[in-house]
């Protein structure tokens, strides 16, 4: 079966790939939105400046998701044909709806902010920015309720060997959708709070462009500690649903063998898969029955326990996910968190108090932060993907028989080398860029430009 | 009407919004090296289609998860049987895609020729590649009682379906130059113009042998329809090259934009109600009765979709019109 694994390893490399980007895209698309409005409000240039600078990095980054986004709808059909005629009648339709609702919406729009700024009045070109950001979180929504349905699937039946829609709304309003969807958006929304942040404290570590900086720093601090707030609730939240909708997830990424009242947590631990036991761990007691319903007298299931309960109901069959990544991706996730609420209430606290230009070890501890949202965006996916294992449709379908039949391991070699490639070669390409024009800061204004240096400065298309 | 069949001619439907305007999208990519001398007329090439090219892509985007979503057999088979070129186009796509954000990012002339070249790439390959990938459904490739795709790559590639391949590429090579005689100014309508009478001979050559293989090699010209519209197509292209002789660029515009619409009907209509031909017994073809969604999916998607493209249209009409002059050196401020 290297099929499996090749297509597995291809769809876990593109997908991370293409969710670096989208976060940003989600967040920065109404922070800019925000800018351009207070420039319209208020009339002062430097909102517009601030506009076009954040504009301009926000689009390195879409382009980096739009091109990486076609390969996932490929995907789906290219290396998972089988996944495809499984639930093609439920996959298909919210597909669909991303195109139609969302994609015609922000690629239309985009093309209007970028190309506009002459030819529409103020009003209308925010308004433009203000369509692609809602456009581009509709379509978070939509492909997270496809996904919902294959951690937790409602408003189906089995029929003629596939799944069949027999209610869209129930898909629509899938419980899970309502954890997944706001702790995505947060997280995308903490990942462009802290691209703002790091980038304006870069400025002022250097005390460059410092007025523009610290204009941005102070919404991109406010913005960031409510929306980081507001992500880890949602987590929490998510967390506790997930312990009543998928117990074996939650189990895993506890690495919890043993059904346990009250269960521990544990900080860390050395797992033995081969034995389903872990070895050594660190654990605080009772904790895990708190942080699941509570309350302390809350009996946690073990892992042991559910696959006996999963042989009993889909029939012999190895059930576990692997355990020791989906563990310690939890706790990754969790301790970047961590680090980031830390990073923002101290930065937030000298902000606060005028104070945080005289503490350059602060500036560039959030500097440093960058990275991240970024391994806590990809963990916790890992988590959330990886913790259904073995399964892709929790309950219906497994991953190896959603592999397609019909394409062969040379093709897969060949097609899982040129992506990785290729995709290397983007992202130098784009942190370059991207990199250039945080060092530069914000443009002087074309009318500016053309008296200093006539070609050069106006030379950038896309600005 | 069942609504099977009314998701067959919605998808027709994308694929004639998404050939007309990526095909000039690629066309226009095309020519990019070509028609623009130094990098100001390159920037004026790339501008004539900067504000819209991912719009027009999205119809591409829309095509394939309307495919998904009403028929997810053509889906699966389609997307898996041709992997390798699917690949291709994928690579195509994205290096095109990011090369019209990135080039003019930077003012190193290797930075930008690179680029470039990886716009003209990125549209020779998809347009070329669609050209194979039409041919091949009605021509019909291996499929099992399975549905599965039992080729190989190369079994894809054919005299008939290698012209079908250069057809679709010169098609819209000259589509994308009469998009540039109406969005560009002076000198560049000359070049544009010349482009498309010289290629012109050539398209009509390729398109009159895709029609004769077509006839040898498919049944397409057992449906009227089917058969009305490829000669349809044939007459508007001889009148678009009229048009552009004569230097009449908006009708010669619509009409090859006509074109293209007729082509895609026609191989549309030879289809039905088939979506994918099997070569090897015709009762393994993919149809609209074996490869559909439920009814009760294609009803919420007609909805969805009777109420959403006519919106899609005016708002994306509107952004045409907003961008309806031609681009100049004057224009390139940003």
């Amino acid at each position: 079966m290297e099929e499996l694994l090749l297509s597995r390893w291809q769809f876990g490399i593109t997908t991370i790939y293409h969710f670096l980007f989208v976060p940003l895209t989600l967040g920065l698309s109404l922070i800019v939105a925000i800018l351009e409005t207070i420039y319209v409000r208020t009339g002062n240039e430097m909102y517009k400046e601030q506009t076009k600078f954040w504009g301009k990095l926000f689009l390195i980054n879409f382009a980096m998701g739009v091109v990486t986004g076609i390969v996932q709808e490929f995907h789906f059909g290219m290396n998972w044909s089988e996944y495809a005629r499984f639930m093609g009648d439920i996959f298909g339709a919210p597909l669909a709806m991303e195109a139609l609702t969302a994609f015609y919406l922000e690629s239309v729009f985009l093309g209007l902010w970028i190309f506009g700024w002459d030819r529409l009045s103020k009003r209308m070109h925010a308004a433009s920015m203000w369509i692609v950001a809602l456009a581009t979180n509709l379509s978070a929504f939509w492909i997270l309720t496809a996904n919902s349905f294959m951690q937790s699937p409602v408003g189906y039946v089995i029929n003629n060997g596939r799944a069949e829609m027999t209610d869209f709304v129930a898909l629509i309003t899938n419980p899970y959708v309502f954890y997944q969807f706001p702790h995505t958006v947060l997280s995308g929304l903490v990942t462009a709070g802290f691209f703002v942040l790091a980038i304006s404290a870069y400025h002022l570590i250097g005390k460059t462009h410092v007025e523009f900086f610290r204009a941005s720093f102070k919404l991109g601090i406010i913005w960031t500690a409510v929306s980081l707030f507001l992500l880890m609730g949602s987590g929490h939240a998510q967390t506790q649903f997930i312990a009543k909708a998928q117990p074996m997830k939650l189990a895993a990424a506890e690495a919890l063998w043993e059904t346990a009242n009250p269960a521990p947590f544990a900080v860390a631990a050395i797992i033995d898969e081969q034995n389903k036991t872990n070895s050594m761990e660190i654990k605080i007691p009772a904790m895990l029955s708190i942080l699941a319903n509570n309350n302390p007298n809350t009996p946690i299931r073990g892992i042991k326990d559910i696959e006996k309960e999963y042989i009993a109901v889909y029939g012999p069959g190895n059930y576990v996910p692997a355990v020791t990544p989906v563990f310690w991706s939890f706790r990754i996730m969790v301790a970047a968190g961590s680090v980031m609420l830390l990073v923002v209430a101290a930065t937030g606290f000298f902000w606060w108090r005028g104070q945080l230009e005289t503490k350059p070890w602060l500036l560039k501890a959030v500097l440093w932060s960058l990275p991240l949202p970024y391994i806590a965006n990809s963990t916790g996916w890992f988590v959330a993907e990886g913790g259904r294992q073995p399964w892709i449709v929790f309950g219906l379908q497994k991953v190896e028989q959603a592999v397609s039949p019909s394409v062969g391991t040379i093709s897969i070699w060949i097609s899982l080398i040129g992506f990785t490639l290729v995709y290397a070669v983007l992202a130098a390409a784009a942190i370059y860029l991207v990199q250039k024009f945080v060092r530069q800061g914000p443009v002087e204004t074309p009318a500016q430009a053309q008296m200093s240096k006539p070609a050069a400065k106006g030379a950038t298309l896309w600005n | 009407m069942e609504l099977s069949v009314l998701w067959f001619i919605l998808l027709t439907v994308l694929f004639i919004g998404f050939f007309f305007l990526e095909g000039f999208d690629y066309g226009v990519g095309i020519l990019l090296p070509f028609l623009g001398k130094n990098d100001t007329e390159r920037r004026i090439i790339i501008n004539t289609i900067g504000p819209v090219w991912d719009g027009n892509e999205v119809w591409m985007i829309t095509a394939g998860g309307a495919m998904f979503a009403a028929f997810p057999h053509v889906y699966a088979t389609l997307f898996s049987g041709f992997y390798l070129a699917l690949f291709l186009m994928l690579m195509a796509l994205i290096g095109r895609g990011v090369a019209f954000e990135f080039r003019s990012k930077d003012e190193n002339p290797t930075w930008r020729n690179t680029w470039d070249w990886l716009i003209f790439i990125g549209s020779v390959i998809p347009a070329v590649l669609w050209g194979v990938a039409v041919t091949n459904l009605i021509q019909g490739v291996p499929i099992n009682a399975k549905m599965q795709y039992v080729g190989t790559f190369f079994d894809l590639l054919s005299p008939y379906t290698l012209v079908g391949g250069v057809a679709f590429l010169l098609v819209f090579i000259f589509h994308g130059a009469l998009y540039l005689t109406l969005k560009t100014e002076g000198e560049m309508v000359k070049r544009a113009r010349a482009v498309a009478v010289r290629t012109g001979i050539l398209t009509a050559i390729f398109c009159l042998t895709l029609v004769g293989l077509t006839y040898i090699n498919t049944d397409l010209f057992a449906s009227t329809g089917a058969g009305v519209a490829l000669w349809g197509a044939v007459a508007l292209f001889v009148g678009a090259y009229g048009a552009v002789y004569s230097e009449r660029y908006g009708a010669g515009f619509i009409l090859s934009s006509l074109t293209v619409a007729f082509t895609t009907i026609a191989f549309f209509w030879g289809l039905f109600p088939r979506l994918m031909v099997s070569s090897l017994n015709p009762a393994w073809s993919l149809t609209i009765a074996n490869a559909a969604s439920t009814p009760y999916t294609l009803s919420i998607m007609t909805i969805a979709a009777l109420a959403l493209v006519p919106v899609v249209l005016v708002y994306q009409g509107w952004v045409y019109w907003i961008f309806r002059k031609r681009v100049t050196a004057k224009d390139l401020e940003y």
